[in-house]
């Protein structure tokens, strides 16, 4: 039990990186019904453009101070990447069948990754991304605190309070709710649906940046497959959650993360289960809680019960 | 009207990816001089397959290069005489079902009288069988997972080579497993090791003779766990190795997950040196993060390639030859696989009067067990499983930004 502190302060850390992914996935599916399994490449894309403004910030710049910026350019790389999916992509397909956008969606996935790989300086292999220096904080005897970690767990309860009032009070916030309520009586109502649907994606976008530098800290490299996987997670999550619901998202995230940490910490632990325990059983336990909630709740933690539109 | 832009980004989509695709067939112009002495040149072809792309990418490279500058001398220096060399190189991405493909491929070409590679053993599971079937030579510079020359008992002492076409310049992981646990032991001086491996049969075999003959010196191992390859998170593998008290951690796996767990393991508090096998001996382990890596060990076949006299000249003509990507962990390795499928040419052309019999392949994988000669890593020849005879081993220590040669030696039992 000693460990507990430790594995819930790492699970929280990852959770919440994934959680800042699932947004994404949960924002467009929300307003499009449309499973946009290109995002995890917008991580990619977001991490690569933070890099860039660091490889050309001046040699020496302290982290802290080169972070906003390195902030900004990701965004700036991932918003244009994820709106010009939406743009060239998505958007002509709107009409057809739900399979077409998801093939399209595959696709776009591997176009970005070899793109990155094929035309980006040396992304043949990982590159090095900044990191603090330094010890980890020691909060308590056996408890430390990463100094990358500290990241993403300031930034994203900021972004979620921050998009939880925009969504909530302002008026195109208030756009977006009603779009996805229903796309067509929006539409007659005056709201620019098309606008409304580029900000959801832009909205991803820019979140997926700020997992992409979180990311990028906690593991001090980046490569062009690195989408793929935290993708898959954050996916999981925002269907953990409920897909459609920016809370449900980042809780997705969290219990996701935590319960990967546990698992693998835990299970080993318990009589007759030392084979099954341990990092290499870790998705699995995950992906059987995950079946666990949907049988019990199948709309996700926090989904909503919706009537199938289709 | 609606659907111009999407057609404009398909088409250059589509364009990419036949740019791509072009790139993994670049044919080196290796035969300018067909000339000689009037006699008519006949092309053989060296089949290559390595990961060219993907994390693993930096190891292919130099393995597809090494190749490549063994077939140009051996074309410079006339060394076959009315036989000229060309490389045939394929990507198998690290992934056991493309390098079947690849296999394949491979067999379909007469021309290819010997095949270098491939990097992974996994992948190497599932090329064996093709080559053996179509008799064609193979040769890996790095797959070190005994069952590829020994069969799957080998543990139980009952030895037996599946695939008669399969020979490899790597030393195996019994050896180098063992050789690791006794330099941790006995050098080191380390008495409790966590092990982690990373679930593929390279990591697995590797972490499991490690363990075994570290409990055999005396040593006690204290935890074992996995990670999964292509993941970032170690967390909470880190903070179990603190917790165990563990004084070193034993990765059986690849570098670029082998990176992030050191760094890992150093931030969650646990400032003990992470051991690998040839597997994580790559300067990408270092790079792969910024926290400092110094202290962690890894092991890898024969000597260090910049200190071997014998390899002078391949360091210097590998400059000279002005490859993108240095030869990385297995370039020596690779171009004496490449030099044994040459002499075992060479041997065959001569025993049958100049030229190619046409049972070449055959002719050839017979010759490939009697070839010996002194390669780039030290005397090159094979025992009666295809295995190397050359059991020399290194233990490599990170210091500052490089690995650092520490120990050399023969593996003794």
């Amino acid at each position: 039990m000693h460990q507990l502190p430790q594995t819930l302060v790492n699970g929280l850390a990852l959770g919440a990186l994934y959680g800042l992914i699932a947004i994404g996935y949960t924002m467009v599916y929300g307003i499009v019904q449309l499973i946009n399994f290109a995002h995890g490449e917008i991580v990619m894309i977001g991490a690569f453009g933070a890099l860039t403004i660091h490889l050309w910030l001046p040699g020496g710049t302290p982290l802290p101070a080169a972070l906003p910026l390195m902030l900004i350019g990701g965004a700036i790389a991932s918003v244009a990447v994820a709106t010009a999916a939406e743009r060239f992509a998505y958007r002509p397909l709107r009409t057809a069948p739900r399979l077409a956008p998801l093939i399209t969606a595959i696709g776009l996935s591997i176009a970005l990754q070899q793109i990155v790989w094929a035309f980006y300086p040396d992304a043949k292999k990982s590159r090095g991304f900044p990191q603090f220096q330094g010890d980890a904080f020691e909060l308590a005897g056996n408890l430390h605190l990463q100094r990358d970690d500290l990241f993403v767990l300031i930034a994203a309860p900021l972004c979620m309070l921050a998009l939880g009032l925009f969504v909530a009070k302002s008026r195109t916030g208030r756009a977006m709710q009603a779009t996805a309520q229903d796309p067509d009586t929006a539409k007659l109502m005056g709201i620019n649906t098309d606008r409304i649907i580029v900000l959801a994606f832009a909205i991803g976008g820019a979140f997926a940046a700020v997992a992409a530098v979180a990311q990028g800290l906690r593991a001090g490299q980046i490569n062009f497959e690195m989408g793929f996987i935290l993708g898959l997670k954050a996916f999981t999550a925002a269907v953990l959650g409920g897909i459609g619901n920016i809370y449900g998202a980042m809780l997705g995230g969290v219990v996701l993360g935590i319960a990967e940490a546990a698992a693998s910490t835990y299970i080993q632990h318990i009589p007759g289960m030392q084979q099954l325990g341990g990092g290499g059983w870790k998705d699995v336990w995950a992906f059987a809680l995950l079946i666990l909630v949907l049988l019990i709740r199948p709309q996700g933690l926090l989904g909503e019960r919706v009537a199938d539109r289709a | 009207m609606r659907h111009r832009p999407l057609l404009l980004l398909t088409s250059t989509l589509a364009a990419g990816a036949l740019t791509l695709s072009a790139c993994g067939s670049r044919d080196d112009g290796g035969k300018s001089d067909d000339s000689d002495g009037g006699g008519a040149q006949t092309t053989v072809v060296i089949g290559v397959d390595a990961p060219l792309t993907g994390s693993l990418s930096a190891l292919g490279q130099g393995i597809k290069n090494s190749v490549d500058l063994a077939a140009r001398t051996a074309n410079k220096n006339k060394e076959v005489k009315g036989v000229t060399f060309r490389t045939e190189t394929l990507d198998d991405q690290a992934v056991p079902a493309s390098g079947q493909q690849n296999a394949t491929k491979l067999v379909a070409d007469k021309s290819v009288l010997g095949v270098v590679g491939p990097l992974n053993s996994g992948v190497s599971q599932s090329m064996q069988g093709v080559f053996a079937r179509a008799d064609l030579t193979q040769v890996s510079p790095a797959n070190t997972s005994p069952e590829l020359s020994q069969g799957d008992s080998w543990l139980k002492g009952d030895k037996k080579r599946p695939f008669k076409t399969y020979f490899r310049t790597a030393t195996t992981d019994i050896i180098q497993g063992r050789f690791a646990a006794q330099y941790a032991y006995n050098d080191a001086k380390k008495k409790k090791a966590f092990i982690v491996d990373d679930k593929q049969t390279y990591g697995v075999g590797l972490a499991s003779i490690f363990g075994q003959e570290f409990k055999r010196l005396g040593g006690e191992v204290v935890g074992t766990d996995h990670i999964t390859v292509k993941e970032t998170d170690f967390s909470s593998v880190a903070n179990k190795v603190k917790n165990s008290g563990a004084d070193i951690v034993y990765y059986g796996g690849q570098y670029p997950e082998g990176g992030l767990l050191s760094d890992q393991v150093k931030k969650a508090g646990a400032h003990i040196p992470l051991m690998g096998g040839d597997g994580i001996y790559d300067p990408a382990f270092i790079k792969a993060s910024s926290e400092s890596n110094d202290g962690d060990l890894g092991t890898s076949v024969g000597y260090p390639v910049e200190d071997l006299d014998s390899a002078k000249a391949f360091v210097q003509n590998y400059k000279a030859a002005d490859y993108k990507d240095p030869y990385a962990a297995y370039g020596g390795y690779s171009y004496d696989a490449a030099w044994a499928i040459i002499q075992a040419v060479k041997s065959v052309v001569t025993a049958n009067n100049g030229k190619l019999p046409a049972d070449a392949r055959a002719k050839v994988t017979e010759a490939m067990g009697k070839v010996s000669f002194e390669g780039v890593t030290g005397k090159v020849s094979f025992d009666e499983f295809g295995d190397t005879t050359n059991k020399q081993l290194t233990v490599y220590q990170v210091k500052g930004d490089a690995w650092k040669s520490v120990k050399s030696a023969t593996f003794k039992d």
